[in-house]
């Protein structure tokens, strides 16, 4: 298990003497204790990328995070921080309503692929398109995880989910949404981009487009989206190495990793 | 005494709710409750509030969900088919203990219905309206003035509960013209709102949410949340006229009150003992009240602009040995007051 898998299975505490250097230790606004998600998901990565951006600029005690429905929802057991839930699809328009009301706070949406592209499409559009200077955390696992593995709107053509059953065919159910690059086009968008987790050289690029979304918020340049490949083993039918290289193989040919649009300071004003 | 203006329905209640602090509007356009969003587009900035059009009901319930998990206090005005859309943002609302001000200016249904006066939504406005075992407090204006008074004292009671509240005006009330007493917005006294999402600085992180999966965890927060309605039975309002020498007590609230007001006067000045009983809280209804009444009067009449709903809660609330008498006037137009004076006359 690659040491990017926070969880209670690996603590340094346990090997740490007195002359050794800590180099690695949980995030002080996630909470100690362990996640429920699957064995090789990818949210326990990203729920550390999200911790480690937020006490990097020191923003734990101005940061209040929404979740949307599915796994995403249970982001308040975990983060040591202010947290609502959402309805389903509505956490950008909760959001609105919460950094309208306190503007100096930094303030993100957690979303799952269903949440955010299926029901939630109409409030993530206007919020990106308002301007709305949040971030989203957008986790695109191409499946209705909590559900029971049901098809999103992300699903690859040809993949098999428990209502298609048959592969996803573009004459019954269309494509797969590619989000990054529809935000990208609106003018709102400040930054948007799609990194994936699945090898410790995309963790790095997937961990710069976390900090820099949150860096942007904090210096009020707009809506900030980061679109996150992520591995669902359970709902995949495989084991975690394989649902990693799934991610390689399947999902980064059709949803290329890259910046989409990053607004500079000067062409904001 | 306080200055008098002359103001339409619609902007006299927009006008009660900036006094009173609302600082955070958020709606989507539809007839006939334009006017609210259009006043508070005008007058925000200038309390330095926030007015935003939302791109649809659904996300204006949950614009104010967000504000007010931020400690705002935050209202939206919608009419009857938006009103349908927002009930899923107000079931978490509720389930949340969120306050939060909806103001329904009706029009009828079924369906896209008709842009007039409608007395139909009143099953969806005090059962809860969503999904799940809740209710909202309903506040039912009939008069400019009201609209103005109710707005104020509805952010109050919303805060006191943490819950949200509905106002159910409709088309009439919202596009007529009165004078309106400017009166002043004198607070509740309100407890520290000491739940809201201002980031955990010096004290335990907050959470709002409304999802409860332990075991016993779903049905201890329903008992709570039923305790607290229980508890709400004192805020119960009403207003009672000529019922010292009735025979006859008509109930009716909003529009059909005023047009019911008129028909006792006819009643009256042919000899007929009617009074009238119109609950300005149509939840909690004012059940006690008229429970009281009906000790003494036998004989009720419930005028609705529909087919037949707040005379369900008459019913649950008199003497057992009460008549309870229905006159609808299905949603389309407002009825005559001589049309409900004869109704009055038929089972006096």
């Amino acid at each position: 298990m690659s040491p990017y898998f926070e969880g209670e299975n690996f603590s340094f505490e346990r090997h740490r003497d007195s002359d050794m250097k800590q180099v690695f230790k949980r995030p002080s606004s996630l909470r100690d204790i362990p996640f429920h998600f699957c064995p090789g998901c990818h949210h326990g990565t990203i729920h550390r990328l999200v911790a480690e951006a937020i006490d990097h600029y020191h923003l734990r005690e101005r940061t209040i995070g929404i979740a949307g429905v599915g796994c995403a929802v249970f982001v308040y057991e975990y983060f040591d921080i202010d947290t609502a839930e959402a309805p389903h699809g509505r956490a950008p328009a909760v959001a609105t309503g919460l950094k309208r009301a306190l503007s100096d706070r930094i303030v993100f949406t957690y979303q799952g692929d269903g949440d955010l592209a299926s029901i939630g499409m109409s409030e993530i559009v206007h919020t990106a398109n308002r301007g709305e200077n949040i971030t989203v955390i957008f986790v695109n696992n191409t499946v209705y995880g909590m559900t029971g593995g049901q098809m999103a709107p992300t699903t690859l053509l040809g993949q098999q989910t428990t209502t298609s059953p048959y592969g996803r065919d573009f004459n019954q159910d269309g494509y797969p949404i590619r989000m990054a690059e529809i935000l990208a086009t609106l003018e709102g968008t400040a930054f948007s981009a799609r990194v994936a987790l699945n090898t410790p050289a995309n963790l790095m690029k997937a961990k710069k487009a976390v900090r820099q979304a949150f860096e942007m918020q904090m210096n009020d340049m707009g809506f900030t989206f980061v679109e996150l490949l992520s591995a669902c083993p359970t709902n995949w039918g495989l084991n975690p190495i394989k649902a990693n290289e799934r991610v390689e193989k399947e999902l980064i040919p059709y949803f290329p990793l890259g910046v989409f649009k990053e607004r500079k300071g000067s062409d904001h004003f | 005494m306080e200055k008098r203006l002359f103001m339409k329905g619609n902007e006299a209640l927009a006008y009660g709710a900036i006094k009173a602090g609302c600082r955070y509007y958020f709606g989507y356009p539809i007839t006939p409750q334009n006017d609210i969003p259009e006043y508070f587009s005008r007058h925000m900035s200038k309390v330095e509030g926030c007015f935003l059009q939302a791109e649809s009901e659904v996300a204006s319930i949950n614009m104010i969900l967000g504000a007010s998990a931020g400690g705002a206090r935050a209202m939206t005005s919608s009419s009857s088919p938006g009103v349908s859309l927002m009930q899923e943002g107000i079931s978490y609302l509720a389930g949340s203990e969120l306050p939060a001000v909806i103001v329904n200016v009706t029009r009828s249904g079924p369906g896209l219905g008709g842009i007039s006066a409608s007395q139909g939504d009143y099953f969806q406005a005090t059962r809860g309206g969503g999904h799940g075992d809740y209710r909202t407090i309903v506040l039912a204006p009939h008069s400019v003035q009201e609209m103005h008074d109710l707005a104020m004292l509805a952010f109050d009671l919303a805060d006191l509960y943490r819950n949200p509240l509905v106002i159910l005006a409709d088309a009439v009330l919202g596009q007529m013209n009165e004078t309106l007493e400017d009166r002043p917005y004198r607070p509740l006294e309100l407890p520290p709102k000491d739940w809201t999402l201002t980031g955990a600085s010096g004290r335990k992180p907050n959470l709002i949410k409304s999802l409860y999966l332990k075991e016993g965890e779903m049905e201890k927060h329903n008992w709570k949340l039923f305790e607290k309605y229980q508890s709400m039975k004192k805020e119960s309002r009403y207003e009672i006229s000529r019922a010292e020498d009735a025979q006859m007590l008509v109930a009716a609230f909003g529009t059909s009150a005023r047009v019911a007001k008129t028909a006792i006067q006819i009643a009256r000045a042919q000899g007929l003992k009617v009074g009238l009983f119109r609950p300005i809280t149509l939840y909690p209804f004012p059940d006690q009240a008229l429970l009281d009444l009906s000790r003494r009067v036998k004989k009720f009449i419930s005028v609705e602009m529909n087919t037949g709903q707040m005379v369900e809660d008459v019913k649950l609330s008199v003497a057992r040995d009460a008549d309870v008498h229905f006159y609808g006037h299905a949603p389309g137009s407002p009825p005559d007051p001589e049309e409900v004076f004869e109704a009055i006359k038929k089972v006096y």
